[in-house]
């Protein structure tokens, strides 16, 4: 045809020259995107005449095993569209300070030539603090000079210091690993000066508190590549499309080899477009589902017939053969705790007997307390913490009697809690009689508990299902479909086919949680009910198998050096760290918004201590050393110190007995007892990488009355008065208690526009860090692709500035070291695992306040203001003594450390080689530039560093008794430096931190060491736990996988004043993560606005709509009491009725008109929540149960448990 | 025989995820530009859907592609030319989309948050038109407005492929049971017998005879945009700043330095497929003139085997290296259009003859609600709604082969039975938990082999 044109003329073609113009670029280099959003993409940034053009994905990553698809291209739109904000008119540019705050601070300088002075003669006057506070959030930005700022900053920080004490200067920044130098940049600075890192995983509703509770893990998941070797995969509140959108071509993948892939989710989602079996579950039930999973499979897979590997898997790997003592209880019997060895005539003398448990062996019929329990992680003898069948005492073998049902000396009736019917029901259950030293107890195993618990009578006596379509008995098929909308015969065929699958194929059924479920009140009972089929089918360990929680970039896979250098372990210990759901609960004064949590939350019947105020249990939990809490006390504690010194202390065990003494005596008050006095007030926040004002603040409205001052749409109304114990209620809540707030930030999103001053910090394409994530192996940096551009800085350079001047402003706040006191809970992975076998309350007068056993540890630590830069630039000392340390597992650096010291002392960073510094007369590692730190981390991380990795897995060897050193000596060459990882991402090394086993290419699978290598879950009985017996679990009811119903929308109060009426509708808010964004990073960008909405729609279904007169695209208002939202209405069958959709973290400041119904603005999707927590999981003092930094406390909940009025807004103002 | 060689492309629907990293890959490297702002050279689009522009597949209203003229015996004549050629409409064309068809691209007071001064109310950044510079209120469209179903009753509902469903069946889609959607990204078709071209009066447009890929020349453009309605697809746009048309050129400068084009590089759902298929050039016309139902059958055969030794010869004589030989016998295209059949054109009976070919998605299977309460309808077989996709799809065979195969139901199933014998086979060999039987029977019917 004649369109088709062989065109050899080269001047006819010479315009084709426009497009490749436009092609061309000078260079392309290496970088990611430091936003918390598991990608961890590799990028290639272009850039032409020193401008950054366009970023596409980096194509090099090492392949896996050869039977693996390849990971590549990863990154998604979002992080196609990152360029868009480096020249964009959000950008922060300059430095930026409000206008009334400037003047004033220019005022007071004026008058007070020394700054400390000057900001204290500010903030001392209520007038012109509050005229700062009531300024926030309404414009008036200045522009002003970086050394203006840094010295207002320092200023105010010493001020704080030394007027209250460090430990209100606090500092925000989330999820390390997207840039895990630029979070240590700020908690170096802050764990220096001796000011406070706030959690972020838990109070992101991130961690999985269910992993604690049976793995004694903060998390461990496979990488993505590891779906693909699964057979079975079910997604539960996931959405893989939408927030694992590099990896989910392995799924589709996967269904190509034959794979099923099954979908539970109320909506329509993304991801439902992508499987085989779509389940519309009702919202928030997927509990239920899984307990009548579970019914099926205890019924067809272990009474009707037993699979020969699920009974061999639980047998080896679970606390199911483990002695449960049944407890009398009036005419029946109630379940009571595991039988500790040391109440057996055998084991009365055992090391830590009463932390070893007992099985019973089927070979002698006596009860044996096996090796690898946490009696034997913490004993006196090396080698006897693994999971071999052998007996601690002297390593006879041990098989494990798994039921007593064809054994038993008889049956008794036992007491299950129905907390649907609000009953407790009483089923048989199997026991044995032990002798003991209390006399004969009655016990069954865990096995037996659970059988009974899900409803099977094997014969038995009492309140059973009578079979699947028994509605009424708890767990069966037909008895979920009312909680879950889906049909019994759904509920049978998925339970076959999962259980089937994984007998198939040695536990190849997998599960995938996304973060909806985690957002529930009673979201761990969720995680549990599907760990329970996971576990039973022999899936946990297995490659292809499991549940893998994918919420939030956690995995800092290079853990143990990053820990020292961001916590500054290196100089100081311990770090000063808060759990921020309970600090904000207790601090942005939410807890003042409701009585006993117990109006919503349900227990066991009868508590002894799961009732009252939830602030009052935390109190008990922060007194207890079960959390941490900031400030301590209501007395600054370097003042403190100081009195100990004056009073007579000698050494830090006279201070830390001083201090014991004092609060004994009731002299000093832990700050959580009275949290709105003025003395227990934060006075400082110091907030980068994150947006903790608007993002993640669950009940962002009341951060803006009682945090920072400001204006706010809530009209909630204060409910505690008179229902606290112990915790003082003030009448009057304060309003402002931040005397400053400090943004590190690239754009202009919600918390820089309602801080004080704004920083402008470089953007991703323009720093040096390191970037890892859980979803793959590989370590790989965020690259500098041009410098910062206008007057930005890099992180690790703002807090070097910052860390400098408070140097050299020391001298005005303190004239020398001083000595600050730290309380610290009872840690994780230490032998503080063994502090409490009992709940004893010292302020109860039930024990005495013993601080490491009874009462936190107090420590006294040292702070040098003077010397904190030069302690920031420096690796310290005491990271060549201690070496680098991570959950549990320490790995010696000595030679490493010394190796450093051999390098010269040069003005210039490079990527590839190291330096030192000198100060006071010694040298030290270079932590000066960012480059220094990446390369020491890199030089001292068992997954980079083949020699620190096999002295890692030495030292695990020794303590655990098993050969480990084998799976590090094909590596032990390997090191890499930052310069490397320039050049081609490289393969995290099996390491003796994680769990995973990786060498040969394998995919990474959580707990394959544990299955395979015989190296203990970190839990009390070193197995996988199902039976949770501490007696707050007990207490609560959740000693046992359970269902708890959805909490009822009349009892949580978010809409109480708020208006409804018939032109409304009142629905569930659901806030799952979206498509356009990541978080609230990109909700702003143009490129991902043009191809939403211009803005986030709130979803709601089109009958729903039709009922109020909504058309799709109306302008709506949401709103409860808690505040309010401006949004449109995206109307939508693919929408659950009696749901909304708001996609996660809206930022206020984009396209946001005013409320009608409020005085205000509408706020972001934060504005209508209010945060609660659950006091389960303030549990403390015990194995796994101890506390650890993101490990373990309640999570920043009820987020999904929120309701809310829609309504069509009738006028529109700007 | 004129045998030539084209790059042509497959997108596998089965695993699009709709997440639009080739839409900004595209728009960052050659629409970031004045003029170009509304132009999305690469999009995705929600199905169901009216897509981009609004209903685009509606020729009654845009007047694109070809048609056959059946009383002159089969003669191929383009939709927009009508009886009397295109000189007389020279002048006007009633049959371009407006802005409003696309949509009026809009940016934000940014600066605002930076700048306001101090106030009594928090600074907000406000919707501003990129076209008039002033303020909206409200936007009312975008370039992927009815995304995941976004306003289904209004955008899903008038997807033009259900013209002429019946009220039952339109109110069955609405049903949770049946709820469904999948993604549909679309380029530049590159066709065989391209509409856009064949419209142009100025000859601006050229398909280039070293690898098919279609481009308007910058330089002899005069701003016709008889392209613009001669496109069925709508995938030539006007630039209003440079008054040129402009369109996807297949990255070509990535393409001559080796590298794919940057929509197939970022597809992070690694759906898109590359490669080279020789074809008879002298075929072109008689294949878009095939009865409709024929027009899959008619394009595969167009498509030649590059492993004949007759396609060989004739490709060398015209002129092809044997490199380029190679690719096509290498091709990933070639196998998904020619050896599997899996690969289909988007609505080939606009009789272009797109170089783009696309694998049917599965979706899952159908439910019953009875009761209130949702049910898989039980299944003899082990992992039954794994296998039985195509007699459960919730996707109807009717609505694909309106979209895929000018209407052949016959050719969708074939490529279902297929799709899903390779899983059934897959599985059986992985697990086996499938009775060799049942492994015989679908892959029989998938008209395929282990």
């Amino acid at each position: 045809m004649s369109w088709i044109l062989d065109l050899v003329n080269p001047r006819e073609r010479k315009w084709e020259e426009f497009y490749r113009n436009r092609w061309s670029h000078d260079n392309v280099f290496r970088s990611t995107h430091g936003v918390n959003c598991t990608g961890g993409c590799s990028w290639a940034i272009y850039v032409k005449d020193g401008i950054i053009t366009w970023e596409m994905q980096q194509t090099d990553y090492p392949l896996l095993e050869r039977s693996l698809p390849p990971y590549e291209p990863r990154g998604c739109q979002r992080g196609i569209s990152a360029s868009w904000y480096v020249y964009s008119p959000i950008r922060v540019k300059y430095p930026y300070v409000r206008g009334p705050l400037y003047d004033l601070w220019k005022e007071a300088k004026a008058s007070h030539p020394d700054p400390v002075q000057a900001w204290a003669s500010l903030v001392g006057d209520e007038q012109k603090r509050s005229r700062i506070q009531k300024a926030r959030g309404k414009g008036g930005f200045r522009r002003a000079k970086w050394e203006e700022l840094v010295e207002l900053i320092a200023a105010a920080a010493l001020y704080t210091a030394r007027k209250y004490g460090p430990d209100r200067v606090m500092g925000f920044s989330p999820i390390p690993a997207m840039s895990m130098l630029s979070y240590a940049a700020g908690s170096r600075f802050l764990q220096l000066f001796g000011g406070v890192n706030m959690s972020f995983y838990d109070w992101y509703a991130d961690l999985p508190t269910s992993f604690p509770e049976i793995w004694g893990d903060q998390t461990d998941v496979c990488e993505s590549a590891d779906w693909y070797n699964s057979k079975f995969i079910v997604s539960m509140a996931a959405n893989m499309n939408m927030t694992r959108t590099p990896d989910v071509h392995f799924i589709s993948e996967a269904r190509t080899e034959g794979t099923k892939f099954v979908v539970l989710s109320p909506d329509f989602s993304q991801i439902a477009k992508y499987c085989d079996e779509w389940i519309p579950i009702q919202a928030g039930q997927d509990t239920a589902l899984w307990m009548a999973a579970n019914h099926v499979i205890l019924k067809e897979y272990y009474i009707d017939r037993q699979v020969p590997y699920f009974i061999d898997y639980v047998k080896r790997y679970t606390d199911l053969p483990f002695l449960v003592e049944l407890e009398p209880n009036g005419n029946t019997y109630k379940t009571g705790r595991l039988l500790r060895s040391n109440r057996v005539a055998r084991y009365k003398d055992v090391e830590n007997g009463e932390w070893k448990m007992l099985v019973l062996d089927t070979a002698t019929g006596e009860p044996r307390a096996f090796k690898g329990q946490v009696g034997d992680r913490w004993g006196s003898t090396h080698g006897k913490w693994n999971l071999s069948a052998e007996d601690t005492l002297d390593n006879s073998p041990i098989d494990p009697v798994l039921s007593f049902i064809d054994q038993s000396d008889g049956v008794v009736q036992v007491g299950f809690d129905d907390f649907v019917n609000g009953s407790v029901v009483s089923r048989g259950v199997p026991v044995k009689r032990i002798a003991t030293d209390k006399g004969e107890v009655l016990v069954t195993t865990g096995f037996d508990i659970m059988m009974s618990q899900f409803g099977h009578s094997r014969g038995l006596e009492g309140s059973f299902a009578t079979s699947y379509d028994d509605e009424d008995a708890p767990y069966t098929p037909a008895w979920q479909e009312r909680h879950t909308g889906i049909g019994r015969e759904t509920a049978i065929r998925f339970a076959r086919e999962f259980a089937t699958n994984a007998e198939l194929t040695n536990g190849k059924s997998m599960v995938i949680v996304g973060a909806s479920a985690n957002h529930w009140y009673y979201n761990n009972l969720c995680y549990r009910s599907a760990t329970v089929a996971l576990i039973l089918c022999g899936c946990c360990g297995v490659n292809g198998g499991g549940i893998n929680h994918y919420v939030g970039q956690e995995k800092l896979a290079p853990v143990a050096p990053w820990n020292t250098i961001a916590m500054a372990l290196d100089w100081t210990k311990p770090p000063r760290v808060v759990q921020s759901s309970t600090w904000h609960y207790a601090h942005s004064c939410q807890w003042r918004y409701e009585q006993e949590f117990t109006e919503y939350g349900l227990t066991a019947p009868n508590p002894r201590w799961a009732k009252g105020h939830a602030i009052d249990l935390e109190a008990k939990s922060v007194r207890c050393g079960w959390m941490p809490f900031t400030p301590h006390f209501n007395r600054n504690p370097i003042e403190l110190a100081a009195e100990a010194e004056r009073a007579g202390a000698k050494s830090t065990a006279d201070i830390v007995t001083h201090v014991v003494d004092q609060v004994a005596s009731k002299k000093v008050n832990f700050a959580i007892d009275d949290p709105d006095a003025e003395e227990s007030w934060p006075r400082m926040w110091f907030i980068w990488r994150g947006n903790a004002i608007q993002s993640s603040a669950k009940g962002h409205e009341f951060f803006l009355r009682h945090y920072l001052g400001a204006h706010d749409n809530s009209i909630a109304e204060d409910r505690a008065k008179g229902k606290t114990q112990r915790v003082k209620y003030r009448d009057t809540a304060p309003r402002g208690k931040y005397d400053l707030v400090v943004d590190l930030n690239f754009r202009m999103n919600t918390t820089s526009l309602y801080s004080d001053i704004v920083l402008p910090t470089a953007f991703w394409y323009e720093k040096n860090d390191l970037n890892t994530t859980d979803l793959h192996s590989f370590l790989h940096v965020l690259g500098q692709a041009v410098p910062p551009v206008w007057e930005s800085k890099t992180d690790w350079e703002i807090f070097k500035l910052i860390s400098k001047k408070v140097s050299e402003l020391s001298p005005l706040a303190f004239s020398k070291p001083v000595r600050d006191v730290v309380v610290q809970p009872l840690m994780h992975d230490t032998p503080d695992e063994l502090a409490q076998p009992e709940i004893l309350d010292w302020a109860e007068g039930e024990c005495k306040p013993v601080p490491g056993k009874s009462f936190p540890h107090v420590r006294v630590v040292e702070r040098d203001y003077a010397n904190l830069y030069n302690k920031f630039i420096s690796f310290g000392p005491k990271a060549r003594e201690d070496g680098v340390s991570a959950v549990g597992v320490n790995i010696p650096i000595k030679k490493q450390y010394d190796q450093m010291l051999d390098n010269p002392i040069m003005p210039m960073p490079d990527a590839r080689h190291m330096r030192c510094v000198e100060w006071g007369g010694k040298r030290y590692p270079s932590l000066e530039d960012v480059l220094d730190a990446c390369n020491t981390l890199l030089m001292c991380a068992p997954e980079a560093n083949g020699e620190v990795c096999y002295q890692g897995f030495h030292n695990e060897e020794h303590h655990v008794g098993l050969p480990l050193v084998d799976i590090a000596e094909p590596t032990r060459g390997v090191s890499s430096t930052f310069y490397d990882l320039t050049r081609q991402p490289r393969r995290i090394l099996t390491s003796p931190c994680w769990t995973g086993l990786t060498n040969d290419g394998r995919a990474y699978s959580a707990w394959c060491m544990n299955v395979e290598r015989l190296v203990p879950w970190r839990t009390l009985t070193g197995r996988q736990s199902l039976y949770l017996d501490h007696q707050w679990y007990l207490d609560f009811g959740e000693h046992i996988p359970t269902y708890k119903p959805r909490l009822n929308p009349r009892k949580t109060g978010d809409i109480v004043k708020s208006r409804v009426d018939d032109r409304s509708l009142v629905l569930n808010y659901i806030t799952p993560h979206g498509k356009w964004n990541i978080h609230s990073t990109y909700k702003d960008n143009h490129r991902m606005l043009m191809l939403s909405r211009g803005m986030d729609p709130v979803w709601i279904n089109d009958r729903d709509a039709e009922k109020v007169g909504i058309e799709d695209n109306d302008w709506v208002e949401v709103y409860n009491d808690n505040g309010v939202v401006v949004t449109r209405a995206n109307v939508s069958r693919r929408i659950q009725p009696g749901t909304c959709m708001y996609y996660h973290a809206v930022e206020r400041t984009v396209y946001i008109p005013k409320s009608q119904e409020r005085k205000w603005r509408g706020g972001g999707h934060n504005s209508l929540t209010r945060t609660r927590i659950n006091p389960l999981f303030l549990a403390g003092g015990y194995a796994q149960f101890t506390y650890g930094f993101n490990y373990w406390g309640p999570t920043g909940i009820f987020t999904r448990d929120t309701h809310v009025v829609v309504r069509k807004m009738e006028k529109l103002e700007w | 025989m004129d045998i030539r060689a084209q790059v042509s492309m497959v997108f596998h629907l089965d695993k699009c995820i709709g997440c639009h990293t080739c839409s900004i890959a595209c728009k960052n490297i050659w629409t970031d530009r004045k003029g170009t702002e509304y132009m999305y050279w690469n999009n995705v689009e929600t199905k169901p859907g009216t897509g981009y522009p609004t209903r685009w597949e509606d020729q009654t209203k845009y007047r694109g592609g070809w048609v056959v003229d059946g009383q002159r015996q089969k003669s191929l004549r383009l939709r927009l030319q009508g009886k009397w050629g295109t000189l007389t409409n020279i002048f006007y064309n009633p049959y371009l989309p407006t802005l409003d068809d696309y949509f009026e691209p809009w940016t934000y007071d940014y600066q605002n948050l930076i700048t306001a001064p101090l106030a009594d109310e928090q600074p907000t950044a406000r919707a501003i038109s990129m076209v008039t510079g002033k303020y909206m209120d409200t936007i009312e469209a975008g370039p992927n407005w009815d995304d995941d179903l976004g306003g289904s009753q209004v955008y899903a509902n008038n997807d033009p492929n259900f013209d002429g469903a019946s009220d039952e069946e339109m109110r069955q889609i609405n049903e949770i049971n049946s709820t469904v959607f999948f993604y549909l990204p679309r380029i530049c078709n590159h066709c065989l017998n391209p509409g856009c071209v064949a419209a142009c009066p100025q000859g601006a447009l050229y398909k280039r005879g070293e690898d098919g890929v279609v481009l308007v020349s910058q330089e002899r453009c005069r701003a016709w945009r008889m392209c613009v309605s001669g496109c069925p697809y709508k995938k030539t746009y006007f630039n209003w700043s440079t008054g040129k048309a402009e369109k996807c050129i297949l990255c070509y400068p990535r393409l001559e330095s080796g590298q794919p084009p940057a929509c197939f590089h970022s597809c992070v759902g690694r759906i898109r497929y590359i490669g080279l298929v020789l074809y008879d050039a002298d075929a072109i016309e008689e294949t878009a003139k095939s009865p409709q139902d024929q027009l899959v059958m008619a394009q595969r055969n167009i498509i030649k085997d590059p492993f004949d030794p007759e396609i060989i010869a004739a490709a060398r004589a015209n002129g092809i290296p044997d490199s380029k030989i190679e690719a096509a016998q290498k091709s990933p295209v070639f196998q998904f259009v020619k050896k599997w059949g899996i690969a289909l054109p988007l609505h080939p009976e606009f009789r272009t003859l797109p170089m783009l070919f696309y694998v049917p998605p599965l979706g899952p299977v159908l439910a019953k609600v009875e009761n209130g309460v949702y049910d898989n309808v039980a299944n003899e077989a082990r992992l039954g709604p794994l296998m039985s996709s195509l007699e459960r799809s919730r996707i109807p065979l009717r609505y694909m082969a309106s979209l895929l195969a000018g209407g052949n139901e016959e050719i969708i199933r074939d490529v279902y039975k297929k799709l899903v014998a390779v899983r059934v086979y897959m599985r059986s060999r992985k697990v086996k938990d499938i009775p060799d039987e049942e492994v015989q029977r679908a892959l029989s019917e998938g008209k395929t082999t282990a």
